[in-house]
């Protein structure tokens, strides 16, 4: 069944068409990519699933949900997470502390109850720390839980930005080039990780500029250029699709065989 | 827990100080850090809108004096003439009302202070959700000059209206038993028990504003503070947070002009005045924004100064001077600043002018 439903969405931003007209479908449980040249309109794409920008024309549909209108924090509660390009830590709060926002939508403590400690606000912040501390432990972070989140080295922070993400305990989880700035030893983790998180019964949709770990771990991939679909398969069909070869010539060299 | 320790040491201070001034026959200092510590209730409540939601507010005085003169006209207007008044009977066989004889031996029926602090409250309450429900969905300063226009129409209103007492301000305002034998009231032998009971109030609001700040509601708070987007991603509805910190802190700044009123036994429209909500703004920006103990600490020690008459006529423009020495040079206030960081700032700003005229 599909999970998430985009149908003919379109993007403009006064003359500039940054989605056109896209369309396809996520299933449940699999990782799907979305790769294309830089401007491609992969992030835009991001951001009208998640509601930060309304979209110009077409319709998108999360369990059956049309999400249209939709603010981002009503995308977040039905239970889709994000990370972003550039990764957009809390500053002045600690990793434990971004992660632990990550479970607003798990839990419920009030302005009254948490100025007043009434009760069931204590457990509560226990059960968000603990659930918090493990997904530092999850993503090898946990030693740099006190640490502020702004002083961490680039890696450690796009793995708190997605333990965050995590913590919503996500049905689909958005993530925008998680591999950027990453040595290859990091990407390899953070591609062991995607898969785990699969494993965790967590659907992944993926905009990621490095091809060997888009191949490596995708069931499909969506490939946009100048804001349209130009191709969607799985990844060895892609590789030797002659319209995707000929866009990434003199981009990324060339999709590796 | 570790909220509650921090304030051991605190609670010792305001002991000592009492009895240093009791000893030392000058309990008139005591008066000024009862009304400076009223002033700083309204300033930490100020300092989570302004330090953890990212608002400012320039109407806070006009909340102050929503507190001070509804409390304050309630408890003194009589509603003799009114007696007959559907609601004025309701009231009072409720047991709202407060019948007594005047000094003249008229009869005397007024709204009784717990009464009149509940309505002060909730209209003040009510008037900031109202202005912040469309505001503050709103991105940037719009909060700023809606509290602005709010806080002079609060203004010209109490100087205006013969209820609210036009230049005068109202007068004789009767004291506020909290509880039994403990009133707010600017009684001369109640002097102690009223520093006490401002301090307390003062320390109380303190640890209620630390919990929040130290709970999911304060992380989303600082969250949506250090990024409005990734707030809104992680499902924080960042419009009501924001409005329920400004509701908070409109609350808080109600409290303090009804207690203060009680204390002082009157008010007057210089309390409302829109310098006055600079002046707030100024101490919270000089204690660091975010950063409640230096908001309490500034408000203590700036209002203090200001009561003593240290600053003279220049009183508003003090504090309209310290508002931009700390923009210029410390916009973490001055206690989160560093000799280098000063020298930092001096020379850019040195440096910024010969290429603007060129
Ligand atoms: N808020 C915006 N306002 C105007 N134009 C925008 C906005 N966001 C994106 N664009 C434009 O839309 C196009 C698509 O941008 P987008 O960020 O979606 O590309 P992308 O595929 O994510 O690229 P990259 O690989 O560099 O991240 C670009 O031309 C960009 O300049
Ligand atoms: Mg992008």
């Amino acid at each position: 069944m599909a999970l998430l439903r985009v149908e003919k969405i379109s993007k403009k931003f006064g003359g500039l068409q940054a989605v056109s007209d896209v369309s396809f479908a996520l299933r449940e449980g699999s990782i799907k990519a979305v790769i294309g040249p830089n401007g491609a309109g992969k992030t835009t794409l991001f951001n009208l699933i998640s509601g930060v920008l309304p979209a110009t024309s077409g319709e998108i549909t999360f369990k059956g949900h049309a999400l249209n209108g939709l603010r981002p924090y009503q995308v977040a509660r039905l239970g889709i997470a994000r990370t972003f390009q550039n990764i957009k830590m809390f500053a002045g709060m600690t990793a434990l502390e971004n992660v632990m926002v990550g479970r607003h939508v798990q839990s419920r403590s009030g302005f009254l109850a948490s100025m007043f400690r009434l009760p069931g606000f204590l457990s509560e912040e226990r059960e968000i720390r603990r659930k918090s501390m493990e997904l530092l432990e999850l993503l090898g972070i946990a030693e740099y839980a006190d640490t502020e989140a702004m002083n961490l080295a680039f890696g450690q922070q796009r793995a708190v930005e997605l333990a965050r993400a995590l913590a919503l305990e996500p049905a689909l989880l958005l993530l925008d080039e998680p591999a950027a700035g990453l040595n290859i030893y990091e990407t390899a983790e953070i591609g062991r990780l995607i898969t785990k998180i699969r494993e965790m019964g967590i659907t992944v949709l993926l905009v990621e500029h490095d091809m060997s770990l888009v191949m490596d771990i995708s069931d499909e991939i969506v490939v946009l250029s100048f804001g349209q679909k130009i191709a969607e398969d799985i990844p060895q069909k892609i590789q030797r699709d002659p319209e995707v070869i000929r866009i990434y010539l003199g981009e990324e060299a060339a999709v590796p065989a | 827990m570790r909220n509650t320790l921090v304030l051991l040491p605190l609670l010792a201070l305001v002991i000592i100080v009492q009895l240093l001034a009791s000893w030392t026959d000058s309990v008139f200092y005591l008066t000024q850090l009862t009304m400076s510590a009223y002033y700083s209730f309204l300033i930490i409540g100020l300092c989570v809108v302004m330090g953890y939601a990212g608002q400012i507010s320039l109407g806070h005085a006009g909340f102050f004096a929503i507190g001070g003169y509804l409390s304050a006209a309630l408890t003194t207007r009589n509603l003799v003439p009114f007696q007959d008044n559907v609601l004025v009977k309701l009231l009072d066989s409720v047991g709202l009302l407060l019948a007594s004889k005047d000094v003249y031996g008229e009869s005397l029926l007024v709204v009784t202070p717990w009464a009149a602090c509940c309505a002060a409250i909730l209209t003040a309450a009510l008037i900031a959700f109202v202005i912040g429900i469309p505001v503050l969905k709103l991105k940037g300063h719009y909060l700023a000059m809606a509290t602005l226009g709010f806080g002079i129409i609060i203004f010209r209103l109490v100087l205006a209206s013969a209820y609210f007492g036009e230049a005068d301000g109202i007068s004789d305002v009767p004291g506020f038993t909290l509880l039994p034998g403990l009133t707010v009231s600017g009684n001369f032998q109640g002097r102690v028990q009223n520093y006490y009971i401002a301090w307390g109030v003062l320390l109380i609001g303190m640890v209620l504003l630390r919990h929040l700040i130290d709970s999911r509601v304060g992380r989303a708070l600082r969250a949506i503070h250090s990024s409005p987007e990734a707030a809104d991603s992680m499902g924080v509805d960042t419009a009501r947070f924001k409005l329920y910190t400004f509701v908070l802190s409109a609350i808080f700044a109600a409290l303090a002009g009804i207690l203060l009123t009680h204390y002082n036994g009157g008010i007057g429209p210089s309390e409302a005045s829109v310098m006055k909500s600079v002046r707030y703004v100024a101490i919270v920006a000089v204690g660091g924004m975010a950063n409640l103990w230096g908001a309490m600490i500034m408000g203590i020690v700036l209002n203090f100064l200001s009561l003593r008459g240290m600053f003279g006529s220049y009183d508003d423009a003090v504090f309209g001077l310290i508002l931009i020495l700390i923009m210029l040079f410390a916009p973490n206030g001055i206690l989160g600043l560093h000799l280098g960081q000063l020298r930092q700032r001096f020379a850019l700003i040195g440096r910024k002018r010969p290429a603007e005229e060129a």
